[in-house]
């Protein structure tokens, strides 16, 4: 195999050389027989289905159960690389933090002039409920998840912010440990970075947010919606690594003041919920009435400081599309310094201009929903019929506002094995941050998506993408 | 512990004890219609049936009883809901709820043991794969039982898994003595004869029991000797007296992890007294089938009064 011209390959150079944070493991890899590396890829897939790693796909039958394809073939990212990284995530979160506890008070970045109000007067994921209020600590996003894109030697860009719910966190825990299993001889020649700690960090970080009215120990429990969510595998699976209780809604209630969890002893008090119900499900004395995943009266002992809810409610903001648009003006706004991690370049349609432009360019761009995810109601121009874009077009100019669009970026490329070898596929990386008062605390690795149809720069796993195991180099 | 995820245990333990012994129940039946004629056999299977109390969902939808028809019905069909198939889907279902309160290890012993069953009962099973399919589902139960024992901690949820299986398994005895009981004996005059060995031996045999008990009685099968076996024996893991005497021992420690006694402890005193030095005459006297219904009564009482005790649901 040898790199692309068009494409930046992380494993190999235009001439076909191996970058460096490569070397270890081409030099394993060559040694290799292949029959074996494809049983192990076999072996791999069964693994994951016995140990039940599997999620749901929406709109499926609900108790269909898939598997995310694994490759494995690791996605390498050097020390170095990794520090300068690590430096832009802990700027844009601490900027995201920062502005959304403005967001919720002063509003000072509005009246500076920097974003303009409609933004989020017409966000639906902006919630009165937390004007005025600070979280425990003043944390807003506990756990957040950066989306990364690169597309050269030292280009990464951000692609979303994910400070609501971000999943996958789980896969990037078993993804390791399916490769230690497989391959140990591997780590033991390339000194990779461990990411198993991630459970016992996230409890950590948690507890580190509990509310004064906690008494010892803080009781930590994760909030699922049920078995048949598509992440339900993840919540049980950190529930049970970090030790915590895993409580669906009807296992709460609000008793004297605080939300309390039915234990075979009776109802006792828990001091921080990590949630993974979206905000409007929570209550549904304050959102959704009909919703039964929530907690009667949540909201009121929260703002009451009885109970910490990571991520803060309200916090979905940050993830709408616009307001990314703006994420270069807020990190400045917030730490005073320029950015370190760029943006791609967005174009908003609510700006008549921007929108001539795109409707111009619609077969070269990317086109997004301002509040979709998941690769969910998306157009990527250069792939799409004249059908599809011209569908689009007639969204566009219905509903500007809704939209944004960004030039298709040629995504970085890593292999993945097949039959015929290796061959290049386009990747994403989502590295884990945590968030506490103490600290900003980034697990060295994270999750990469692969895109496993040959061109296709569409990586999410609802849409045919896999993953890999994410090694950072240790120095 | 949750009160949910101690519903969660105890329930994927009863299941997994009733797809256990539903599949016993079925190879017995087969080594049965192995072994006598075609009108013998239809007989047999109405028997295993109405012994898995899934006489009326069967008649629904077949006027005949034939092995293929009999075990494709109690295995997978989609329409009953007691299907072997759907009991596992619980067991698995329940497990998954109660993750995070089990181990990997017994964890993998359900998931790993479904994949494969689910598998096999995609399709209509055939006689030359319904052996198999038996022996994969005990299996199941053995892979699970030895993953809980060595892996689990023996802390609130091991004791409301094993409240499960034992209520469930007192149960499930019970039922299969009570209705053997009216079906194999046509009037109350054959009460202690030696009349049909066969299909006593059968009754062992669906409770994995005719090694130990011919161990014990040197070969001689007569119903008294068997309903003792059964009932009073409690160094037989199948017995009633067995069951009773785990579970008597799990609830004792659960009121001892929560430091204080319930309406399940108390039960299971009165169910003590009833049981204590009793005699198979006594039970013979008393009625073999009022003792059953009275067991049976008792059984789900306590299995009702643990769910309040500990306060599995809302």
């Amino acid at each position: 195999m040898t790199g692309s011209a068009d494409y930046f390959d992380e494993m190999r150079k235009p001439d076909g050389g191996v970058r460096d944070a490569y070397a270890g493991y081409c030099q394993w890899f060559d040694g290799q027989d292949n029959a074996l590396l494809r049983r192990k890829h076999a072996e791999a897939e069964t693994n994951f289905r016995k140990t039940g790693i599997t999620f749901n796909v929406y709109g499926e039958n609900e108790a269909e159960e898939r598997l995310i394809p694994f490759d494995m073939v690791p996605r390498v990212i050097s020390a170095a690389e990794w520090r300068k990284l690590t430096r832009g995530i802990e700027q844009r979160v601490s900027a995201l933090n920062a502005f959304m506890h403005d967001l919720y008070h002063r509003q000072e970045i509005i009246r500076a002039g920097r974003i303009p109000e409609r933004l989020f007067s017409n966000n639906a994921a902006w919630l009165p409920h937390m004007v005025g209020f600070t979280p425990p600590g003043g944390i807003y996003t506990h756990i957040v998840g950066i989306d990364l894109v690169r597309t050269g030697p030292d280009e990464f860009y951000v692609l979303e912010d994910n400070a609501r719910t971000p999943s996958g966190v789980s896969y990037m825990l078993e993804n390791r440990e399916t490769m230690m299993a497989m391959f140990p001889e591997l780590f033991m020649r390339v000194p990779v970075e461990q990411v198993s700690d991630y459970p016992r960090r996230l409890a950590k970080s948690l507890a580190a947010c509990a509310p004064d009215c906690t008494r010892g120990k803080p009781v930590v429990a994760v909030l699922t919606p049920g078995i048949y969510n598509s992440a339900y595998f993840e919540h049980a699976f950190l529930a049970d690594q970090m030790g915590a209780e895993l409580v669906e809604g009807s296992d709460l209630r609000v008793v004297d003041g605080r939300v309390a969890m039915r234990t075979t002893h009776g109802y006792q008090p828990v001091d921080v919920i990590y949630r993974r119900v979206d905000d409007e499900f929570l209550d549904p004395l304050s959102f959704n009435e009909d919703s039964v995943l929530g907690v009667p009266g949540i909201m009121d002992v929260y703002r009451s400081g009885g109970v910490t809810i990571a991520n803060a409610p309200g916090t979905g903001v940050a993830d709408d599309k616009a307001i990314y648009s703006f994420m270069p003006e807020i990190v400045e706004f917030y730490t005073g310094e320029k950015p370190l991690l760029p943006n791609v370049e967005t174009h908003r349609c609510a700006d008549e201009e921007s929108c001539k432009y795109v409707l111009d360019n619609l077969a070269e761009l990317v086109v997004k929903e301002v509040h979709g995810s998941g690769g969910y109601g998306m157009l990527i121009g250069p792939t799409a019929t004249k059908k599809e874009i011209e569908e689009f077009r007639r969204k566009i100019v219905d509903k500007p506002w809704n939209y944004i669009a960004q030039p298709t970026l040629a995504l970085s490329t890593c292999p993945i094995f097949t039959k015929k070898g290796l061959v290049p596929r386009h990747v994403d990386l989502r590295p884990f941050v945590l968030v506490s008062p103490d600290k900003i605390d980034i697990t060295p690795g994270g999750l990469t998506r692969v895109a496993l149809k040959e061109g296709s720069l569409v990586v999410n796993s609802s849409q045919g993408g896999g993953t890999k195991d994410t090694w950072v180099l240790k120095d | 512990m949750l009160g949910r995820t101690a519903n969660g245990l105890f329930w994927m333990f009863r299941y997994l004890e009733r797809a256990e012994n539903t599949a016993r129940l079925l190879d017995a039946g087969l080594r049965m219609a192995l072994t006598r004629d075609l009108v013998t056999a239809e007989e047999e299977w109405r028997s295993v049936i109405a012994t898995a109390g899934q006489r009326v969902g069967y008649e629904a939808k077949h006027a005949t009883y034939t092995g293929m028809q009999t075990w494709n019905h109690i295995l997978r069909d989609k329409d009953n809901p007691s299907s072997i198939l759907a009991m596992f889907g619980q067991v698995r279902q329940n497990a998954r709820q109660a993750r995070n309160a089990i181990s990997s290890e017994l964890w993998e012993a359900i998931n790993e043991p479904w994949l494969e069953i689910k598998d096999q009962l995609a399709k209509p099973v055939g006689e030359n794969r319904v052996m198999d399919t038996v022996a994969t589902i005990r299996r199941a139960g053995t892979l699970a039982h030895g993953a809980m024992e060595g892996s689990m901690l023996r802390d609130e949820g091991y004791h409301f898994a094993q409240a499960g299986t034992f209520i469930e398994r007192g149960d499930s005895i019970a039922r299969i003595l009570d209705i053997k009981y009216y079906l194999l004996l046509p009037s109350l005059s054959y009460v202690g004869s030696s009349l049909d060995t066969g299909q006593w031996d059968q009754v062992l045999r669906s409770v994995s029991g005719d090694r130990a008990y011919r161990w014990l009685n040197a070969g001689q099968i007569d119903a008294r000797g068997i309903c003792e076996f059964l009932i009073l024996d409690d160094g037989f893991p199948r017995s009633l007296a067995f069951c009773h005497s785990e579970l008597r021992a799990n609830l004792a420690a659960l009121a001892r992890l929560h430091g204080q006694e319930g309406v399940s402890n108390s039960l299971m005193r009165e169910a003590d007294t009833r049981i204590a030095d009793l005699t198979i005459e006594d039970v013979f006297d008393q009625g073999l089938h009022e003792f059953l219904v009275d067991f049976m009564a008792s059984n789900v009482a306590i299995g009702q009064a643990i769910a309040t005790d500990y306060r599995f649901l809302a």
